[in-house]
């Protein structure tokens, strides 16, 4: 990543922070005076938070099935025209993703865009009036909050039936890469911990909330700690996310050649010419993973390796082996190449040079 | 700034109304919560003074359970107790071991029904209505999980209701969870057959089953409980001692490619099909629930036992018709009890404490062993202290159990038996009328009828024409009077019931409890097989009287239904005065009857 996009990342971010902090104290001091006295009538059930909450979630159904690669996750409703935020993973590695909204209603969904550094994914359904939770509405939560996360787990629910729904507490707000080694995993911003088995098969993409059903964070993908064999919960904040979301909605994560007036250059870059050597390409969506790094190749030179799987070409997704062929050739030759790759669970950002002849 | 203002104006409010008395400092807790406090705790009191934890006699495996009634039946799962056999201990929260026998088994559904000896005044979980239930609700469940209460103490865990109405598929086995309860409460290994309590202490559910996978055998947050209301459709079965079944419609559905649920499948022979249910139709109602999912379908059908009428909506060339529709078994009775058998076999091979079922789609597995808990899967070696042995059972519960084929325990069937035949009994006694009765009356439209029912022989003359039935030759041949499905037959048969009691006609049994087509709650059912034919009799609760005789001629038949009302004195024996008598859909008679003679012993040798 360049670094004026991720200034401007950080000064999003930043000033997205601000405004929560000052919406946050001000919540704080009605809260403080108002809902104590309120409690004990107010947590007496959360059924009618639940009943509200309940149409927003999306079941999302795609690739997988086989043992351990659940072919379906989670996602929740985030614009009236059917933008459904849900969590970047293997399940949405095919042309036929299918959303199955909470009134039973099938739709197949089109992949807007994704940004597997924050693992999201948005989606969209052609329909309209959609039930949705407004990003923009998100709340910031401490240590200690009661939580709800609702969530398709175990593929319980089909068709109509609701989403299931879990209670817990924010055990602490942290940074992922704090446990870097232990529990693997690409993201690793900051994300709450939570004391209840949230993560589960199929719960990434569902909706953390608070107790009043406010969002406040999407439930991660599952995360195994190797050397114990223990299995942490936790969900990204919203606020963590909102940029990335507002981008891939805009289009500026899409491929290049999603846009109609776009000029190729005349003589572009080749994988020859980088001397990359992915994997054969035989799936619809074949993943770009490298198969191959020639020989003191650009790719060797900047420490390209086998088994590293490509993400973003200049900031744009690729998200099959023919579309990151087809985003080389937008790119000049006597331009920069910039890839973001993950190898294993660790995101890596290169540059690659084609040499002069 | 308005805007700032509007919203610290209610904090400002709140801030006026602390300093208002009656509502303490920051450092007093609000009554409310106190309160609540109060109230869960009291709740959680009350109902762990009901669980109770099963162990085996000797020592292979466990679980949970709940007391019902003050005389000791408790529910408990078919997979703690098919380990254990039928003699097992249960201990409570008072800190005493109770000696229990197993009383009905429903496989399918994996319940078990036990009886705990020795008082007759046990605290029992007050039972809610498990259709009130909602997502969001808090809840908690009572057990024993891990086997951890060696001091008797049961183990608490709260949560909250995740999902209702939840379907799960049979786990490789038999055991289905249908209309089931979904709930983040851990349940783990040895909380099987336990409660599943709503906030205010009452039962909703019985603990039972969790979705695991790759995580071991340990909670991760999502148990299923059998509801509640499900159970009490099989109570009065469970009571019977019997090996219960549950039903199929005799049809499948599926859902079409704009999301209506048609009926994909149905059998000829089936109630569903005589009813009018064809391939193609519409289901819409089910049980008096909408239907919008194939599951929607299975949570009916699962909530129900064999023989059941259930009304069923469809909707065909955009006309609703209403129909109530017998359901039959799932299994074959055979295939029932060997299929029981196998489990027991196979789960005296892996003693544990015992495990929710496994997570259904996901088939058998291997997964890591509990620490303390051998892997699954491994037999045991002969000998060892798990393999099963007869436990000693005291004299005093050795007579509380008795077997035989087809019975969780055969004992209390005959206990039923007695109890609705005494019941009955309250009517007359007609063991000395055993000569030839002769009933006359008239139909609906001023019509005589006249029924002669002997010994042997008897005979109707109805305006249609005379009919007859011989005893000793085929009844399902002899179905006059024509449109009845053989009034004459089963009036023929009841006579004989009422004079020689069910045990003495032929193979009888006390079969649980039924609804009734057109009455409001459930009734003593017992079968009585006679020549070829069943006969279904209907008891009143309360009064014991005898209510309905359905005789069913054979299998894929419709059965003739009587229906006996207006009882009334006649020489010190009670009668109907009334029969309405049923075939199929259609009504064959309503008979007022004016006068009855029943005929004492005469001199047959």
């Amino acid at each position: 990543m360049n670094c004026s996009s991720r200034q401007f990342d950080m000064v999003c971010r930043i000033a997205g922070r601000f405004v929560c902090c000052l919406a946050r104290t001000n919540l704080l001091l009605v809260s403080a005076c108002l809902f104590a006295p309120r409690t004990a009538t107010a947590e007496s059930t959360f059924a009618p938070v639940v009943h509200r909450v309940q149409p927003q979630m999306v079941k999302i159904y795609g690739a997988g099935g086989a043992r351990g690669l659940e072919a379906y996750q989670s996602g929740f409703v985030i614009s009236p025209e059917g933008h459904i935020l849900t969590v970047w993973s293997y399940v949405l590695d095919t042309e036929f993703i299918t959303a199955v909204l909470d009134d039973g209603r099938r739709f197949q969904a089109e992949l807007v865009g994704a940004d597997p550094r924050v693992e999201i994914a948005v989606l969209k359904v052609d329909a309209e009036d959609l039930p949705h939770f407004n990003l923009d509405d998100a709340v910031d939560l401490a240590a200690g909050a009661r939580v709800l996360a609702f969530s398709n787990l175990f593929n319980v629910a089909v068709g109509d039936e609701a989403a299931s729904v879990l209670h817990g507490n924010v055990a602490g707000r942290t940074r992922l890469a704090a446990r870097r080694g232990a529990f693997e995993s690409a993201y690793d911003g900051p994300a709450y911990v939570l004391d209840a088995m949230t993560n589960n098969p199929g719960a990434g993409g569902g909706a953390l909330t608070d107790r009043r059903g406010n969002l406040a964070g999407l439930v991660g993908k599952e995360l195994r700690n190797k050397l114990d064999n223990t299995w942490l919960n936790y969900a990204i904040p919203i606020s963590e996310l909102q940029y990335s979301v507002e981008q891939i909605i805009s289009g500026e994560l899409r491929p290049r050649s999603a846009e109609p007036d776009v000029r190729r250059p005349a003589a572009p870059v080749t994988l020859a010419l980088l001397g990359i050597v992915l994997i054969p390409d035989v799936l619809a969506k074949t993943p770009p993973y490298v198969d191959h790094v020639v020989a003191s190749s650009p790719a060797e030179e900047a420490g390209l390796q086998p088994d590293d799987m490509i993400l973003f070409v200049n900031d744009r997704l690729a998200g099959s082996a023919s579309e990151f062929k087809e985003a080389l050739t937008f790119i000049d030759r006597i331009d920069e190449v910039r890839l973001l790759v993950q190898r294993g669970q660790m995101l890596i950002e290169t540059s690659l040079f084609v040499p002069d002849e | 700034m308005k805007r700032l203002i509007e919203r610290f104006t209610p904090g400002l409010v709140a801030l006026l109304l602390l300093g208002l008395p009656g509502v303490g400092s920051a450092n007093d807790v609000p009554e409310q919560v106190l309160a609540a406090q109060r109230a869960r705790t009291e709740a959680i009191a009350r109902a762990v003074a009901s669980a109770i934890s099963v162990f085996s006699a000797d020592g292979n495996g466990g679980g949970s359970g709940v007391v019902i009634s003050p005389d000791g039946y408790a529910l408990s799962n078919f997979h703690v107790t098919s380990p254990v056999g039928q003699y097992m201990q249960c201990s409570m929260s008072d800190g005493k071991l109770y000696d229990a026998v197993i009383v009905g088994l429903d496989p399918t559904g994996d319940v078990a029904l036990i009886k705990l000896c020795g008082r007759d005044d046990f605290p029992v979980a007050v039972m809610a209505d498990s259709n009130d239930v909602r997502p969001g609700d808090w809840c908690f469940a009572v057990g024993n999980p891990f086997l951890l209460a060696t001091d008797f103490q049961p183990t608490v865990t709260y949560g909250i209701v995740s999902g209702v109405h939840r379907y799960q598929f049979p786990a490789g086995t038999i055991l289905e969870y249908a209309d089931c309860i979904q709930t983040d409460a851990s349940i783990n290994p040895g909380n099987s057959g336990g409660p599943l309590f709503n906030a205010a202490g009452e039962l909703i559910g019985i603990n039972g089953r969790g979705s695991f996978e790759k995580r071991g055998r340990v909670n991760v947050g999502l148990g299923y409980a059998i509801s509640i209301n499900q159970i009490k459709n099989f109570m009065g079965h469970l009571r019977s001692g019997r090996i219960v079944d549950h039903a199929t419609l005799g049809a499948t559905v599926s859902a079409d490619q704009d999301g209506r649920i048609v009926v994909s499948n149905i059998l000829e022979s089936s109630d569903a099909y005589r009813r009018g249910l064809r391939y193609g139709d519409d289901v819409i109602r089910f049980g008096g629930r909408q239907i919008g999912s194939v599951n929607g379908f299975k949570n009916v059908l699962g909530i129900y036992p064999r023989g059941w009428r259930v009304p069923l909506t469809i909707l065909r060339d955009g006309k609703e018709h209403d129909l109530l529709v017998r359901l039959s078994g799932v299994h074959a009775r055979e295939k029932l009890i060997e299929l029981v058998q196998k489990q027991a076999a196979q789960d005296r091979k892996q003693p544990k404490p015992n495990a929710p079922g496994e997570d259904p789609e996901k088939g058998p597995k291997k997964q890591p062993s509990e620490p303390g808990q051998e892997p699954e899967g491994e037999p045991d070696p002969p000998n060892s202290p798990h393999s099963s042995k007869t436990p000693l059972i005291p004299a005093e519960i050795a007579k509380l159990i008795e077997e035989k084929t087809g019975y969780a325990n055969f004992y209390f069937n005959q206990q039923n038996l007695e109890r609705v035949w005494n019941g009955c009994r309250s009517d007359g006694d007609f063991r000395n009328v055993t000569g030839t009765w002769t009933l006359k009356g008239q139909a609906a439209d001023a019509a005589a009828v006249v029924f002669q029912l002997g010994a042997v022989e008897s005979v109707a003359t109805v305006p249609a024409g005379r009919s007859t039935v011989v005893a000793g030759t085929d009844f399902s041949e002899q179905l006059g009077p024509a449109g009845s499905g053989g009034l004459l037959a089963a009036l023929h048969i009841w006579r004989k019931v009422l004079i020689e009691g069910p045990h003495k006609i032929g193979d009888a049994y006390y079969l649980g409890t039924q609804p009734l087509r057109g009455r409001e709650g459930l009734y003593d059912v017992v079968v009585v097989t006679y020549d070829v034919v069943e006969l279904h009799l209907s008891f009143e609760p309360g009064s014991g009287r005898l209510v309905a005789v359905e005789m069913f001629p054979e299998v894929g038949k419709d059965p003739c239904e009587t229906y006996f009302d207006d009882y009334r004195d006649v020489n010190g024996l009670r009668l109907p005065h009334r029969a309405v008598v049923w075939h199929g859909d259609v009504m064959f008679a309503e008979i007022e009857f004016a006068e009855f003679d029943l005929a004492p012993a005469k001199e047959e040798t």
